[in-house]
């Protein structure tokens, strides 16, 4: 069986600023949003600490960026460097996907988030600093027609002034993003591989096999 | 030219080359908790698919199970239950081993894993919990991942893994008194930022790491993942041959002999390249402490919380700024003397019984403060038995401490207990993140002996001029 995930070649969108460095999986979303066995239902608390101004009633902080126009339907963060440390949660990316983000673009990234990211139909893109903040800076103007072009199989991103910038991604995920491919699926077609390894394996390492 | 510990365990594991530095590694080992282990679980089953080798997947209870005593399925946190029911059934439908709740093997996924032999040296294991680098400490290629390539782990054996860089961490020279694993650990993160590791999977080498008991060794491999490291590992030595020998799940009789020869094996050749080096000298550290709320914005006992002003660079600045506001510190403050609601030992990090009986030293006849809430929760049921025989937990209880049923507990905050409001807690976790430990709470990160020391003195304390 082979499932299939959302696929990501290219995108348009307006792009929400949230600059600070080491935004850990916590503050993308807190542990207490993390309610049931499930992978739905996680958007609500995403940023909830930051989001709202009473987090139990849902008050919204008019100053956070995502409850602004045009930021509330952008499909692109923007963040500083090490985005989506600490936790493993893949709840993380399961809530800004159902929120509608598409895209993240940072310095660098948790390396854990970076996978959940790949996995889920998000695109990390690992660009400069100083061409991260620029986006940032005309972000911040909050127009609409500000708008970033991810363009995942040419591996660019073109700024709003038409400015062009080359990433780099791993051929593995960059086709599981944009075929959409199930990785369980593509591995399993590996399978003698796999069985042949662990054949030869159980005959070195014997102790390794409960 | 020689070949890392990282790269000889990864030739070990390597089904297939795919191309583009990414590689089928073979897994020996997942572990599962109750809070994503479950969700993978059921995804799996979701998708119509089975758990391949179940006899060499296991799972704890340990994120979302109350640690209060005369604890069951119920839970403080609302729907906590939903997560042990689930996890239970799931684990028990898939025939891998569960050490639930009541059974004396429960505990701290990291900490179980390594005291029941369950991870050895030169195994890779994963585990959705970032917290899995612990493990390298046995020499193991251990690293967290997500619930999704956990259901990948589960289905395949495998993994497919892009690889990363190298880095060689070295601390020698002799630890001061009173200075533990978890400050040379706070040092590193505190020195080279908490993204320096970014990545880049570690090995920690250097006199000092090789005279750090095993225990401690954990502690030490356990924030790799805070200074944003793919992970972290220790060559294993005698020292971890000791640790493992006898342990349940570890190999017994001729078997075992083999696997000690081959487990000597596994060290760095003289000539192997990193793509970083680092080095410490251990005489430059002092007991830490964070003032902030990253692992990076660490300070010393004998320090003051730095001004951002100062900061090396506008990230940095700014960072601080936003810090010093949430944990309501002021420029130029000491940090010692700092005034505490709350203390808590417990957390993968520091848990275990040597960490106890450290603690007991420091308490020696002491007293909690008035109006400090302390706390300590044991890392495993056995670290609870061991520590119960010896008459830890009445000493602890005597000066003051709440002892606990051994589980994550208050390491974070998941809608059930927590610290109160803009509460400020010292703590030997591994956290210090805004909200972690409850709602505004203000996380000082410390070893657990320094923790010990600010209990009893009501404030942020120097455990040096305790002891």
């Amino acid at each position: 069986m082979t499932l299939t995930m959302q696929k990501f070649t290219t995108l348009s969108s307006v792009a929400a600023p949230i600059m600070q460095v080491n935004i850990d999986t916590d503050a993308i979303i807190p542990s207490r949003e993390m309610k049931g066995v499930t992978k739905d239902g996680l958007s609500v608390g995403m940023f909830a600490n930051w989001r709202y101004t009473d987090v139990d009633a849902r008050v919204e902080n008019p100053d956070f960026i995502l409850n602004k126009p045009p930021f509330r339907d952008a499909e692109i963060l923007l963040s500083g460097e090490n985005f989506g440390c600490g936790s493993s949660r893949e709840h993380a990316v399961w809530a800004l996907k159902e929120w509608g983000i598409r895209c993240v673009i940072a310095p660098s990234f948790g390396t854990i988030f970076y996978g959940n990211c790949v996995r889920n139909g998000i695109l990390p893109v690992v660009l400069a600093e100083v061409t991260v903040k620029a986006f940032a800076a005309v972000a911040e103007r909050g127009r609409e027609t500000d708008t970033l072009i991810i363009d995942l199989v040419n591996q660019e991103v073109t700024g709003p002034d038409q400015d062009v910038h080359a990433f780099d991604i791993a051929a593995a995920d960059k086709e599981m993003l944009v075929e959409g491919l199930d990785p369980i699926g593509l591995t399993l077609k590996q399978d003698d591989a796999i069985l042949a390894f662990r054949e030869k394996d159980k005959a070195t390492r014997p102790w390794v096999y409960l | 030219m020689g070949r890392t510990l990282i790269q000889k365990l990864w030739d070990a594991h390597t089904v297939a080359d795919l191309g583009d530095d990414a590689t089928l590694l073979y897994m020996d080992r997942v572990f599962l908790h109750e809070r994503t282990g479950s969700v993978s679980l059921k995804g799996l089953e979701a998708a119509g698919r089975k758990v391949r080798n179940p006899e060499q997947v296991f799972c704890t209870m340990d994120h979302i199970v109350d640690t209060l005593p005369g604890r069951g399925d119920e839970t403080i946190m609302p729907s906590g239950k939903d997560f042990i029911t689930t996890t239970r059934d799931a684990a028990n439908a898939a025939g891998i081993t569960l050490f639930d709740i009541g059974d004396d093997r429960q505990g701290i996924v990291h900490v179980v894993s390594a005291e029941q032999g369950i991870t050895l040296p030169g195994l890779t294991q994963v585990c959705p919990d970032s917290h899995t680098c612990t493990l390298g400490a046995l020499g193991a290629l251990a690293w967290g991942i997500g619930s999704t390539e956990g259901e990948h782990a589960l289905a395949t054996k495998t993994l497919a893994v892009n690889k990363p860089k190298s880095m060689r961490v070295s601390f020698d020279g002799t630890l001061g008194f009173g200075v533990t694993a978890k400050d040379m650990i706070l040092h590193l993160i505190g020195e080279y930022t908490a993204s320096g590791g970014v990545g880049h999977a570690i090995e920690f080498a250097g006199s000092a790491i090789r005279a750090l008991p095993q225990e401690n060794r954990f502690t030490v491999c356990n924030m790799a993942v805070e200074f944003a490291a793919f992970t972290g590992l220790i060559p294993p030595d005698d020292t971890t041959i000791e640790y493992v020998h006898g342990r349940p799940y570890a190999p017994t009789g001729k078997t075992w002999d083999t696997a000690v020869e081959y487990w000597k094996t596994l060290q760095a050749d003289d000539d192997a390249a990193y793509d970083k080096n680092i080095s410490i000298d251990c005489a430059d550290i002092v007991p830490k402490v964070t003032w902030g709320t990253s692992p990076g914005h660490t300070g010393q006992i004998d320090g003051v919380v730095p001004d951002p002003s100062e900061a090396p660079d506008a990230n940095a600045r700014s960072s601080w700024e936003r810090a010093l506001e949430y944990m309501d510190l002021k420029p130029g403050q000491p940090i010692e003397g700092v005034p505490i609601d709350a203390a808590f030992i417990g957390s993968c990090t520091n848990s275990r019984l040597s960490d106890l009986r450290e603690v007991v030293k420091v308490v020696d006849g002491h007293r909690v403060a008035d109006g400090v809430k302390a706390i300590v929760v044991p890392g495993s049921s056995q670290v609870k038995l061991a520590a119960e025989a010896e008459g830890i937990d009445k000493a602890l209880i005597e000066a003051g401490f709440e002892w606990r049923e051994s589980g994550c507990s208050m390491c974070f905050y998941a809608g059930g207990e927590s610290f109160g409001d803009q509460e400020r807690v010292i703590s030997s976790t591994n956290r210090n993140f805004e909200n972690r430990q409850g709602p505004r709470t203000r996380t000082h990160l410390a070893s657990p002996t320094s923790v010990a020391a600010s209990a009893i003195a009501g404030k942020i304390a120097d455990v040096r001029k305790l002891r």
